[in-house]
């Protein structure tokens, strides 16, 4: 999983078999301590509750497929979870 | 398989069934020198009871993850497998 924040939503009348009635949304990745990292991509929502400005855990490839029901669409990213804490520090980062 | 530092943890009260319960930490991928790789890190499952700050090994993939949670559909990709006690490189 990573971390993402939320940051659009996105509606597709026509879309694949097997997509029919996910909830796609715009996710920017973000890196351990919340920085923006690289470009956002679309997800579709597998806690079926996430919105606008959610920072949330997503997973890719093919365990975003297994996240749904029933399991396996076609989809390459899925958000988890909504964060509700998130705890960081890098003080160990020198050993 | 990826050495990393755990550098927090996530809480979700909203998320996926197979996650409830499962503690999720936060893991920088690490040099064997014991410093970060950059920013690379990825949110993962623990198996084993670590905790902040500990230098972890990291299974990345998810045939295994599921191998080891025994749940042929689990959507779960990255699990901390092991904590680690000393990184030797070059012999010595």
């Amino acid at each position: 999983m990573k971390l993402g924040r939320v940051i659009g939503t996105m509606v597709a009348t026509v879309k694949a078999d097997g997509m029919q009635g996910l909830k796609l949304l715009i996710v920017r990745p973000l890196t351990a301590d919340l920085r923006v990292e690289g470009d956002p991509f679309v997800a579709t929502d597998a806690s079926a509750q996430a919105s606008s400005g959610d920072l949330v855990t997503y997973e890719a490839s093919r365990e975003a497929a297994l996240l749904h029901n029933p399991w396996f669409v076609p989809v390459d990213h899925a958000i988890v979870g909504i964060v509700s804490q998130h705890h960081y520090t890098d003080d160990e980062g020198q050993s | 398989m990826m050495l990393g530092r755990i550098c927090g943890t996530v809480v979700s009260t909203v998320e996926h069934p197979f996650y409830d319960g499962k503690k999720q930490l936060i893991v920088r991928a690490c040099l064997p020198d014991g410093n970060f790789d950059g920013d690379r890190y990825v949110v993962a499952v623990d198996l084993v009871g670590a905790g902040v700050g500990e230098l972890v090994l990291v299974e990345d993939e998810g045939n295994t993850a599921r191998q080891l949670l025994d749940t042929p559909d689990a959507p779960v990709r990255s699990v901390v497998v092991g904590i680690v006690d000393d990184v030797t490189v070059g012999g010595a």
